[in-house]
Parts: structure tokens; sequence; C-alpha cells
């Protein structure tokens, strides 16, 4: 059933409530990684369902764990690292399945699509090849004749120009923007479930962007599946998802439906990175306010909320409890903050000085981090 | 035949001025001989003028031509043909002796923070070695690298760490100290932003803001996101394939772009608003940005250009045969190197 491409009614999969059920869900996935240092807590804690034809953006900092929680999903981390919780897909649990029986469900049912598609592809065989690859795995009673016009279909429809000629070109040969349309088209050739899309828009141009994302939308409605859309680009997040995460130290701290996340964040994080991103269609007037300090050390993380040393409305509570995702509402928008009420109605500016420095949060940071370091050492003896 | 390209909008008295800028870089046969076979047109007439107090930002796509635009600005790269004006000398025809005190006055602000800083040296050693180069040290130069640190927001303590224990917006930073270590009236900041995490790329803009609010120093700010142009420009020169196809302050261009490169460019930039991105009109391009070794003849962004395809066969000819100079006769505000140049509001 999953596999025939059923397209949408209206074409207008983004309508909010309208959804079909559950693909995808995620509970209480935890990952960390031993090093020399001891254990870094990459993830900690992160759970959302994903429903069909449903698109999710993860956004957060370098290094806030949005691609570890995908990359876990998909197997792909190393052996090493030390996996908890569950990521059903369709109520199949995928966390601690086998190399064999992974690969049957990748890029058949979930896919993905990574930041730098010349990384992604071979460089020594065809775009074609690749794309037939893709297809052969999980259909291999295909003739070539018929993988063959199945790759040129899907060139077509993700937007290259004479897909009859491309299909045998290498990815040398072609244009960045184009390398990651065969991406996409790879990650869609057998109709999967869901697609993950780490920072697939990254590494090009803006125009080009523009263009990949508009294929990538039309690519995911043609398969109705669930998108999720890891980026650290609030724009983005803005035009193509229904649903937004905000991750923070490993850590959802924000999840709600777009509009509630760009009009009413209710985790002082949030409203600083919204407050903190210059905008086009606003005045130079408008003075921007920057969140000051760094993200925590995920290595030995302070007790409390790990964003309390940044956030100016901290209090004596927050550096002792670490708040859980509280609901705001009836309508499913949850924020991680013990004063979320308090955020009601506030701009970015009422909150963050829109000051270039602030050494006094910078020093926060680090007493926090040494403090946390110091009780770290005390913990191994 | 150049009449138009001559005339640059004119600040009252710029601080410095690129002319008719060309540069060729040669491209080579393999082999001992290396031939000529081409050459890659880089940048091809471009004039531009920096007044005191003033940013000009230099947007456009990678390989348009904006990075080596700024080089040839502070000389860094000998130009094909063009001047480059300041304080009433050509640049271009100074010896290396004489290019040397100006050196100081001009300088630049890389986008990659970790490969532009020495990693085996301290932040006091990064920001003191202009002011040794330049025999400045021995004056005081231990209570300017001092000053320098806390200017840009970084604690005085930290002065012996090495750039690998800062955060990517604190060796940015340093950066920033480094070039400013000379008094310089001019900075090249090249992409300074476009490597940080936003929450921190907010705090240099608001330092690069406080800066030149303090020193009064001119800026050229090469970009390729108009979000952040919007909010540090005063005036906004927009490039395609070597030339600038359309130039204004920025209140004019982002009140209507009329070239029809620019009108792409910001309809493709997404908004952080999720009911204004669902109903705004979205101008996608298609194709790629041609080879600069052999650009369109014409207007090198009719090949890609929206107006372009709808326009009857005589028009067409016009884009094919005769190359559109910026030009002010059309309904909008901004100077556009478009023969159909039409304003459009946006955003």
């Amino acid at each position: 059933m999953s596999n025939i491409s059923v397209s949408t009614s209206n074409g207008d999969s983004r309508a909010v409530g309208a959804k079909g059920d559950t693909v995808l869900s995620v509970k209480d996935l935890a990952v960390s990684f031993p090093t020399d240092d001891g254990l870094v807590h990459a993830v900690r804690g992160v759970s959302y369902e994903l429903r069909r034809g449903q698109s999710l953006g993860i956004v957060g900092e370098s290094g806030s764990g949005k691609s570890v929680t995908s990359m876990a999903i998909m197997g792909l981390l190393p052996k090493t690292a030390q996996i908890t919780g569950s990521a059903k897909l369709e109520g199949d649990e995928l966390l601690g399945l086998g190399d064999a029986e992974l690969s049957r469900i990748r890029g058949k049912k979930i896919s993905m699509i990574f930041q730098d598609p010349l990384t992604s592809l071979n460089p020594v065989y065809t775009v074609g090849f690749q794309l037939g690859e893709a297809i052969r795995t999980h259909y291999g009673d295909l003739s070539k004749q018929e993988v063959r016009t199945r790759c040129i279909d899907l060139l077509d429809s993700v937007g290259i120009p004479n897909p009859q000629q491309r299909v045998d070109a290498y990815p040398h040969e072609l244009s960045g923007g184009m390398r990651q349309r065969v991406v996409i088209a790879i990650a869609m050739a057998n109709n999967p479930d869901v697609i993950i899309a780490d920072e697939p828009t990254t590494a090009l141009d803006v125009t080009v962007q523009a263009q990949v994302l508009e294929a990538l939308e039309k690519a995911r409605e043609e398969v109705n599946a669930a998108l999720i859309l890891i980026t650290h680009d609030l724009g983005v997040i803005a035009g193509h998802t229904d649903e937004v995460l905000v991750m923070y130290a490993g850590r959802p701290v924000e999840h709600g439906s777009v509009d509630e996340i760009f009009y009413e964040p209710r985790m002082p994080y949030t409203l600083g990175l919204i407050g903190s991103l210059p905008r086009m269609d606003e005045s130079r007037d408008q003075r921007l306010t920057p969140i000051h300090g760094t993200p925590p050390s995920m290595l030995n993380l302070p007790v409390g909320c790990p964003f309390r040393p940044r956030c100016p409305m901290h209090q004596d509570i927050c550096a002792e409890v670490e708040p859980g995702l509280l609901p705001i509402n009836g309508s499913g928008h949850v924020a991680a903050c013990h004063f979320s009420d308090q955020l009601e109605g506030k701009a970015p500016d009422e909150v963050f000085a829109p000051v270039a420095t602030d050494l006094s949060v910078e020093a926060e940071v680090e007493a926090v981090e040494a403090e946390a370091a110091a009780l770290h050492e005390e913990e191994d003896k | 035949m150049n009449a138009m390209l001559d005339t640059p909008q004119t600040a009252a008295n710029p601080v410095i001025a690129g002319r008719n800028l060309v540069k060729e870089f040669p491209v080579r046969s393999k082999g001992i001989l290396r031939r000529k076979v081409g050459a890659v047109h880089a940048v091809s007439g471009v004039s531009l003028e920096i007044g005191a107090n003033e940013t000009l930002a230099l947007v456009g796509e990678s390989g348009c031509g904006k990075s080596t635009t700024a080089r040839l600005l502070m000389n860094l790269i000998t130009p094909t043909s063009g001047e480059v004006l300041y304080e009433g000398k050509d640049l271009t025809k100074l010896s290396r002796n004489q290019m040397r005190p100006i050196r100081r006055d001009i300088q630049l602000v890389f986008q990659d923070p970790m490969a532009s800083l020495d990693p085996r040296m301290t932040v006091f050693e990064i920001i003191a070695e202009p002011l040794r180069v330049h025999g400045m040290f021995k004056n005081g130069g231990r209570d300017r690298v001092n000053s320098l640190i806390e200017i840009v927001g970084l604690n005085p303590e930290h002065r012996n760490r090495y750039p690998h224990e800062f955060s990517g917006g604190q060796r940015q930073r340093i950066g920033i100290a480094r070039a400013l270590a000379l008094q310089p009236r001019v900075l090249m900041l090249d992409e300074p932003v476009s490597a940080l995490d936003v929450s921190i790329q907010a705090g240099v803009i608001n330092l690069l803001e406080d800066l030149q609010d303090e020193l009064g120093l001119s800026y050229l700010f090469v970009s390729h996101d108009l979000s952040v142009v919007r909010h540090i420009a005063d005036k906004v020169a927009v490039m395609y394939l070597g030339k600038i196809v359309e130039e204004g302050t920025t209140d004019q261009l982002f009140a209507g772009p009329a070239h029809p490169y620019t009108q792409a460019l910001m309809s493709a930039i997404p908004l952080p608003d999720p009911r204004k991105e669902r109903t705004r009109e979205r101008i996608v391009l298609q194709g790629d940005v041609p080879s600069p070794s052999n650009p369109p003849s014409g207007c090198r962004f009719r090949t890609r250009c929206p107006l372009f395809k709808e326009l009857p066969e005589n028009d067409q000819r016009k884009c094919i045969e005769i190359e559109p100079l910026l030009r002010t006769d059309h309904d909008g505000l901004t100077r556009a190197a478009c023969h159909f140049a039409r304003k459009k509001q946006l955003v």
C-alpha cells in the first residue's frame, strides 16, 4: 500500500490538521558517544510523531543534536554510539535492527538527502547507474529497460532538463543544483513514506536553493511522503513545514505548528533566534537582538535548564530543575521553560538586549561550564 | 560608449572608488608551454564608490566576481584595466613600497575565521602582528591590543588563549580586532557572518554597526544574503557574471528592484514569516549561471531571464545584441542595467 504513489486530493497537503495516520513515531530517543573525556550526550530525549504527508522542520544551532537524531533513526551512527529509546516506522521498531534488515527499509520506506551532493554521489558511476541502483536494490526483477525508463521519469520529475541525455552523465558534469536534484530523485525512487532532508540546500546559492526546494516539495507531493527538514535557516522552515521542533543542547525545547513557533514562541531561545535574524522585509532601524554566550558543552552539561546561562529571564529554579516540555494550550504547542507564560505577546527586544556584546553572559556561561566540569571530575573520583 | 558606466552614484567625497575595473584570469593549456587558451572574465567593468561612514554591499551568487572586486579595490590583485582611486591616487599604479603605508588604511576581514587565524599564535600576538609589521608596536602597542580586545567584546583575560579555544563568533571578533589594529579607514568584509550560527551572527552584525558609528569606518560588505544586506548597508550593488546589474540606496532597492535578476534574487530569499511565505510571489529562475569564461552576448542575464522569454522577437534581439548599461530612465528609483527594467515591489 505504501508503494503506490497517491497524489493528495487538492495539492494542499500543507493545510494544518488534515493529515493521515502516523508513519514515524520517535519516543525518548537518546544518543551518547563515549570519548576519551567521557560520555558526550548528543541527543537527550527526543519524541515526535510524523503523519503521512506532513512535514516537520527541525531547527537548532550546530551541535544541537538535530542531525544525530536522524542519523540514529536511519541507523547510520557508528557502532560505538549508545542509542536508547524507540523509533517506529509504521509500528515496526527501527532501532537495533541488523544491517540486512535496515537495508530493506533504507531507500525504500525511509530515505535521506544529505547536505553536500558531491560527497553523497559516487564520482565514478553515472547518475543513471546510481539512480537505477536505488531501484534495483529493492526491485531486483525489473528489466534493464524498465529501470532506465523509470530513471528518466524520475530525473524529469525533479526538473532536470534533457533527462534522456543526463541519465548517462557523471556527477562532475552537473552543477550543484542539478546534483542535489539527482539526490532527491534517488530519495524518492521507491516512493518512500518518510524523506529526511539534512540541510539539503545549505551548500547552494539562493536562486538554486529556491529551485531545489521546489523540486523537493513537488517530489514529496507526488509520493505523498512525510518530510523531516533539518536546517538552521528559519526562512526555509517558515515556507516548507507544517510543524517545527526547536532543539537546544540535544533536547527539543519547543514544538508546535509553524505559526505558533514564529508568532507565539514560548521558549526564550526560540524568541531569541527570531530576534537575531536580519529580515529582508524590515528596515535597518530595527536592531538585532543576539543571544550572547555559546551553547553548553555536551560533555558535562550543567544541572538545570541548559539555556540558563544565556537566558535573560533566568531565576533560581532554572539552576536546579531542567524544565520538561509543558503544554501551552490544548493545541499541542509545548515549550520547555518554567516561565513560558511570561513570554506571551513579548517581542524579542523586550527580552533580549540589542547590544553587540555582553561580557556578563559570556562570563556566566564559562562559570557554569567550569562548575559542571568540576562536578564531573568529582563524580569520576 | 561607456558614458553611463562612468557616472556611478555620486557620494559627496568617496573615500575609495573603483573605475571600470576589469579582471580577466587567463585559462592556460596543459603541458609545458601553458599557452593562454582563453580567459575567465571575473570582473567586467565595475565602478563603485564608498563614502566615509558608509556601507556599500556587494551582492551576488558564488562566482559572480564580488570577492574579486573586493580584492581589486584593495589592490591585492592587479586589474586587467581600470583604476582604483584612494586619496586622489591610483593605487594600481603604485609600487609595492608606495603601497605599503596605504595598506594600513584598507583592511580585510575574511569569511572563515578559523582558516584566517594562525592556530599557533595567541590572540594577543594575532592582533599585535599588524602593528609589529608596520613598526608601530613599540610605542603603546600593548595597550592598543588590549583595548582592541575589549572593543570587539572579548574578555581581556583571554588574550593569551589560542584561536581553537574560542567559538566561531569570538574568532570572527578576533579577525575584526586584527583588521582594526592599524586604525584603517576602509574595511573590506568578505562574507563576514555567513559561516556563523544565527544567534551569534546577530552579535557580530551589531558589533560592525557600532564600530562604524564610533570610528567612522567605510565598509565594503560582500555578501550573498540580501536580508543581512538590508540590515547593514546604505547602498547596494547587485552583481551578476562580473557586472553590476543594479545599484541604489538600500531603501530604493528594497522598495522596488527594477532588474529581473534582483527581483529573482529577492524573491528567492526565504522570509522567516510563515504567513508571508505562503502568499508571496516567487520568481524561480531556471538553469544555472553561465560560465564566466564564455559569457552570453548582449545582456549576460538573458539566458535565465524570465522577462526575456516573454518578449517579442524584436525586443529579444535587442537583449542579445546590445549590452544594457546602468540607467535610471525607468519607473524605479535605482540604476538598473536592463533594456526593459520595470519596478516591482517584492517585500
